[in-house]
């Protein structure tokens, strides 16, 4: 049916196979490699967006350490004042790494929170993104007066119903962006944001 | 501490097969008998630990550094099918005896997703063996893939063992050959839930 | 064995579903069929490799020496499978993310390579790319199927519409779930095609 198999025929043809694919992804890549970022960029952007309040702008991004890991995080100014600040936070939830993008804004309070990613169960843990009592609670929780912990645990964070280990995972990674932006040198933070900066590390040491 | 997490949610939390679905195909292929599923988990073993092992150099040294992530999967696919014909080949010269037993199974594993699963995970993915996530070193990589591979076989042992009893009952026609297993694996995958809330 | 174009393309559905008969495929059948939207688009996902590679493979298979077509028809499947996964990054992020690792995993889903080896190597490009049409379509319409009953039986909601309030049998959406509907349904298939 098909050319003879020789030593000479099968080498030409192997290499011509992946000379030729390896073409074709290259190709494809080099195209699709600027709307990949784009998209990326954009879900990144949305997700800062979403826990900000509306019509500020952001700033670029910028590093810090949340629970131990480099992270980075945004200023949002509006004519000039800093209204809040966006943190990239990851904790372990019950299927594997849970990252939140967390909202503060002057004054110890979250704005709100957006799951970036999550691996946890369908119908279960995955409804952290969902479940509006679960959700709709961050929305102007006070990091002062109330505790980042579980009910289960003392603190006042309702949790998902059967899933204490993801809504634990939740709730530390929101306490470890606040606790990570209190630690912000004044210096770092004062390319935009200034005395708000300060401000908010002061509402946090009164804790 | 941290490798008896890898190896105790690799085998029993994140089974593979029951709670990842990988490799399914060989899994209710060869599982009828006790004696080939034995033969076809030791295979399977022994080519995902040297497959992650390979891939994952692999792609550090080769791929990461050249920029050429877009060819993993094309580059990983190629290393396990010319691996899986290695590994006949040397099996065939250094020791027949093995190659008598675990022979039959090897062109089977290059299509097995088991292998490839396991090995772009590895490079892909942060795991939570202990906090914080990372991304995989090259020891707890073999070690995650050579546990994972001992939990294929631990699911594909107890479910041959089953099997075998399955063979011999009376069941409706309509459930006669893979429905059955396929409800047996599901009794299966529900015990294997009860792992999870260990690691 | 001559069979007319539109038996190219149904013969898939049924009597050779590649899902309930042929049990090739059965990874992603069961890993991705959480929700009726994701069975879908894993469905259609395969359907476009399929298509793809059962095209590219026609074409060069007189030019393929013998003895090393599986691994030339491994590298072009995978070829189109690294395409679809960037088309899926940059245009359904979201889609990508709910199939993640099953999407590179097509490179080993039995049904391509089994399209290839038994119907692509022998017939014209158009006739093959009608097989894997037909091929595709049938393994998307199980996978949407299974995916259809799990959402109902374990989240209450079909195609992300919910119809019933409450949970759940959330064990229908966990792994054993996906056993036993699997199970379940071809049970249901084999007495309508045994009826028959």
């Amino acid at each position: 049916m098909a050319v003879k198999s020789t030593l000479t025929s099968m080498v030409v043809c192997l290499t011509a196979t992946c000379l030729i694919c390896s073409a074709i992804l290259g190709g494809v890549y080099a195209v699709t490699a600027a709307p990949i970022e784009k998209v990326n960029a954009d879900i990144l952007k949305a997700s800062i967006g979403q826990v900000l309040p509306e019509g500020c702008e952001i700033s670029e991004a910028m590093e810090l350490e949340v629970g131990g890991l480099p992270s980075e995080y945004y200023v949002a100014t509006k004519d000039g004042e800093t209204v809040g600040f966006a943190v990239k936070s990851t904790t372990v939830g019950f299927g594997g790494p849970l990252t939140l993008m967390v909202g503060l804004i002057p004054g110890g309070t979250v704005y709100n929170t957006s799951v970036l990613s999550h691996s946890e169960t369908p119908g279960l843990g995955a409804k952290c993104t969902s479940d509006p009592k679960f959700t709709e609670q961050w929305k102007g929780f006070d990091v002062i007066s109330k505790k980042l912990t579980v009910k289960k645990d003392g603190g006042d964070v309702d949790a998902i119903t059967a899933s204490t280990i993801t809504s634990r995972a939740y709730a530390l990674a929101i306490k470890n962006a606040v606790d990570a932006l209190a630690a912000v040198p004044a210096p770092c933070s004062e390319v935009s944001a200034g005395d708000a900066a300060e401000e908010m590390i002061g509402g946090n040491d009164n804790d | 501490m941290e490798i008896l997490l890898i190896i105790v949610s690799a085998i029993f939390v994140n089974n593979i097969v029951l709670s990842q679905f990988l490799g399914i195909c060989p899994f209710l292929g060869v599982s009828n008998k006790l004696s080939t599923a034995t033969g076809m988990s030791a295979a399977v073993c022994f080519v995902i630990t040297l497959a992650t092992l390979v891939t994952y150099l692999l792609n550090k040294y080769c791929l990461v550094p050249l920029d050429l992530q877009f060819l993993q999967t094309i580059a990983f696919i190629l290393v396990i099918a010319a691996l899986v014909q290695m590994v006949e080949i040397v099996l065939k010269k250094v020791s027949p005896s093995l190659y008598q037993a675990l022979g039959i199974f090897l062109p089977l594993i290059t299509t097995n997703c088991a292998v490839l699963g396991v090995a772009i995970n590895v490079v892909t993915k942060e795991f939570t063996f202990g906090q914080p996530s990372h991304m995989l070193g090259l020891g707890e990589a073999v070690l995650y893939a050579f546990a994972t591979a001992v939990g294929y076989g631990v699911a594909m042992i107890l479910f041959s063992g089953l099997r075998e009893h399955l063979a011999m009952n009376d069941v409706p026609k309509a459930f006669k050959g893979v429905p059955i297993a396929l409800v047996t694996v599901g009794i299966l995958a529900m015990a294997f839930m009860g792992f999870s809330g260990i690691a | 064995m001559t069979m007319t174009k539109l038996q190219l393309i149904t013969k898939g559905l049924i009597k050779d579903n590649p899902t309930f008969v042929l049990l090739l495929g059965m990874c992603p059948t069961l890993a991705t069929t959480t929700s009726a939207i994701n069975g879908l688009s894993m469905g259609l996902a395969t359907l476009f490799v399929l298509v793809l590679s059962n095209m590219a493979i026609s074409a060069i298979a007189s030019l393929v020496p013998d003895k090393v077509h599986i691994p030339v028809y491994i590298v072009v499947i995978a070829t189109f499978v690294t395409v679809l996964q960037f088309l899926m990054q940059a245009f359904t992020p979201s889609v990508y993310a709910s199939l993640g690792l099953f999407i590179p995993l097509i490179v080993v889903n039995c049904i391509v390579l089994g399209r290839a080896e038994a119907f692509a190597n022998k017939h014209g490009v158009i006739d093959s790319a009608l097989d894997g049409l037909g091929v595709g379509l049938g393994f998307t319409l199980s996978l949407t199927v299974i995916g259809l009953v799990r959402e109902i039986l374990g989240s209450g909601s079909a195609f992300g519409f919910k119809f019933i309030s409450g949970d759940g049998m959330l064990a229908f959406v966990m792994a054993p779930g996906a056993f036993l509907v699997l199970g379940y349904l071809m049970v249901l298939f084999n007495k309508y095609l045994a009826k028959k």
